[in-house]
């Protein structure tokens, strides 16, 4: 079964030049036999009374101590000049939003949502609203009026922070259908937000407020976070997370991240999505690394030099961009000075090894592959540093993680045994869902309002991801696709029903049916087939009209790419859109053999 | 092709790319991706749209040189081939 080979750099042999740290968990078994949360858990700083609190664990406690001058987090501008936040000074701004809040009136356990660019303020909002007691929940700030409405009014926001352009463009037209929100923070220009009305200035009350604060004694189970994912059919779902979930955040940023006192940190995820939060935010700051932010978008030369300027040591990033590097060519990765950099990891959708192996010429590493979701809060399977990477494969369960493979029915539901218990595959390579024993610190505890819609999630004692894997004789596991008709594009899963639900709304369309399509860069693009209304007729004019409507409503993120009219969309006799069959004529594969798409063929 | 003709081609791209863009909302020497609701990979399906339409290679790495709509007219000004008709 032993099937570990240490990597050349592993924990005895120097890995690249001078950089020869040894790794956090230099041997997988050994940690797996050994670990145990409770002992994460008291890694922690801790509250006293057993209370416990993200905020505390990522900024109050190195402020307190000799890193309180180190650089918590760098924001590199988007048109030049650099923001050094110091652990002691980030304790300060965070206390001053925790002050502001409290100020509004704002009670413990009350939503703070956020919805910006990579800005300073997001993070320091993010970390002060914890300090608090109240909950954080981001917004991807490329989502149009539509997603943001539907989260801010499932998560019942009481705050919103965003900037007068956001607020403008796709907030002010929602603001009388939130009753309940009832302060919008803007960060930006003064005069510009003077001019606004019903919104306070960001800067201004930050001013006025005071920059000590006392950690909130919140309780481990307490609500921290909010992270909107979607289903299949449905409303978005707000995965809620407790302030517990640092435990996670902290340990797998040290086993799988592999971070070390000093470290220059990279996480080029956005903050509107799950990494983004856990590992552009919390993880980093846990150990009291320095975490480098930019502001801008991807750019390849822009990219290559952060690394080399920043001297960014560990680089946790997306295959949608190594994609985009790829195709640069390796030529210009080695134009650069990478001598820093000694961990990559990528997470978001599976990593093709040609990516991997790729990683190896332009970097002189393997790229290491994770899995995680949002409704695991944290990493769950993952190439360690320690181990041979497997181009291709996810990896191997996290110490403290019980991972396994269930066989499913045919309507795609885990086979329950008589005694209520899941049959798990238990030979090598063969396919069915990947299900994980809960327990762990960062998983979710609900969506809110909707325990029904949680509980669906739990089979036989077993958590059900929905997606589709194998496990090989040596253990690592191998993504195979997802077990519903959530599309992953560039990293974020999209709900098929949003997109079609936007589109039904046009008059001109009488059915809708949105399937992924595969796309080189991105893993799949949002594709649209719609019918139309009687006396309306396919052509350019129409289809770009509609693309128009889709996009101003669902922003450029959740939108489709393509619309193709067809002259009927396939539904079954229940009135479902068989999204299955439309993937399988886009495909070009033969519409009786969409069997080659189902889950258990 | 001309300064007013390759604007008309940027111009053409990005509104089949993305139909909700106004063209006359355009700050021409603003970064697209900053004013408009596009992300990066509609700005590269802007990119590869203009070099279907004008035959002019553009390597990925010179995206960042085409990020505002003046900018991006320069650029394919400067890269078109010496006396190149319009019939890419």
């Amino acid at each position: 079964m032993r099937a570990l080979r240490l990597m050349p750099y592993g924990s005895d042999v120097p890995s690249t030049g001078e950089t020869a740290v040894a790794p956090n968990m230099p041997d997988y078994e050994e940690a797996r036999s050994r670990f145990s949360w409770a002992a994460a858990r008291a890694e922690l700083a801790g509250l006293p009374d057993g209370a416990l609190n993200i905020a505390c664990e990522a900024v109050d406690r190195h402020a307190d101590g000799p890193l309180a001058n180190t650089t918590a987090l760098r924001f590199l501008g988007r048109h030049g000049g650099t923001r050094d936040i110091t652990y002691a000074e980030l304790r300060h701004e965070t206390a001053r939003f925790a002050n502001v809040l409290e100020q509004l009136g704002v009670r413990r356990t009350e939503r703070v949502f956020v919805l910006s660019g990579r800005i300073p303020e997001l993070y320091i909002a993010a970390l002060g609203t914890l300090k608090c007691g109240c909950v954080f929940s981001p917004l991807f700030s490329a989502f149009g009026p539509e997603p943001i409405e539907q989260r801010l009014a499932l998560g019942d926001a009481r705050v919103l922070v965003t900037t007068p352009v956001l607020y403008k463009r796709k907030v002010a037209q929602l603001r009388e259908r939130l009753a309940n929100l009832a302060h919008v923070l803007l960060v930006g220009d003064e005069a510009e937000i003077a001019e606004i009305s019903g919104v306070h200035d960001f800067k201004r009350l930050m001013g006025a407020a005071g920059d000590t604060y006392e950690v909130a004694a919140t309780a481990p189970e307490d609500m921290a976070l909010v992270h909107f994912t979607s289903g299949t059919t449905g409303a978005p779902k707000g995965a809620v997370h407790v302030h517990e979930a640092v435990v996670a955040h902290r340990a797998t940023g040290r086993i799988v991240l592999d971070l070390h006192p000093g470290d220059v940190f990279w996480c080029t995820a956005d903050p509107g999505w799950v990494t983004g939060t856990s590992y552009g935010i919390i993880a980093p700051l846990t150990l009291g690394v320095s975490s480098v932010i930019d502001e801008a978008d991807f750019d390849a030369d822009r990219w290559y030099r952060i690394l080399q300027e920043q001297r960014v040591s560990v680089w946790y990033t997306a295959p949608t961009a190594l994609r985009m590097l790829m195709r640069i060519g390796v030529e210009v990765a080695h134009e650069y000075d990478l001598s820093a950099l000694r961990f990559i990891a990528s997470v978001g959708e599976p990593l093709n090894p040609e990516v991997v192996l790729w990683g190896e010429e332009a970097f002189g590493m393997p790229i290491h592959d994770n899995w995680w979701q949002t409704e695991t809060g944290g990493i769950m399977i993952a190439n360690y540093r320690s181990m041979d990477v497997r181009p291709g494969s996810m990896g191997r369960p996290l110490p403290g993680i019980e991972a396994a493979v269930a066989r499913r029915d045919a309507e795609g539901r885990p086979i329950l045994a008589g005694d209520g218990s899941l049959e798990l595959v238990t030979s090598p390579d063969e396919q069915g869902e990947l299900v994980l024993r809960p327990g762990w610190p960062s998983m979710f505890r609900g969506y809110l309002g909707e325990q029904r819609r949680y509980e669906r999630c739990f089979a036989g004692g077993w958590y059900l991801t929905g997606d589709l894997v194998r496990r090989d004789a040596d253990g690592y596991f191998w993504f195979v696709g997802r077990g519903d008709d959530v599309i992953k594009s560039a990293g974020h899963l999209i709900g098929p029903f949003e997109v079609e639900s936007a589109l039904l709304a046009h008059p001109a369309v009488a059915e809708a049916g949105v399937i992924g399509k595969p796309d080189p860069v991105a893993g799949e693009i949002v594709k649209a087939f719609v019918s139309l209304a009687p006396g309306r007729d396919p052509g350019e004019e129409l289809r770009k009209e509609l693309l128009g409507f889709a996009r101003k409503r669902l922003g450029a993120a959740v939108a489709p790419r393509e619309i193709d009219f067809v002259s009927s969309v396939p539904h079954n006799r229940s009135g479902k859109v068989m999204r299955r069959l439309l993937k399988a004529r886009e495909l070009g594969l033969p519409e009786g053999d969409i069997s080659t798409l189902e889950p258990d063929a | 092709m001309n300064e007013q003709e390759l604007h008309d081609v940027v111009i053409r791209a990005l509104t089949e790319v993305a139909p909700d863009v106004d063209p006359a909302a355009i700050d021409p020497q603003t970064d697209l991706t900053d004013q408009l609701d596009i992300d990066s990979i509609d700005f590269l399906n802007v990119l590869v749209n203009v070099h279907e339409q004008t035959g002019v290679e553009i390597p990925e790495r010179d995206y960042p040189k085409l990020a505002t709509l003046d900018d991006a007219v320069a650029y394919l000004l400067a890269a078109q081939p010496r006396g190149a008709g319009t019939d890419a």
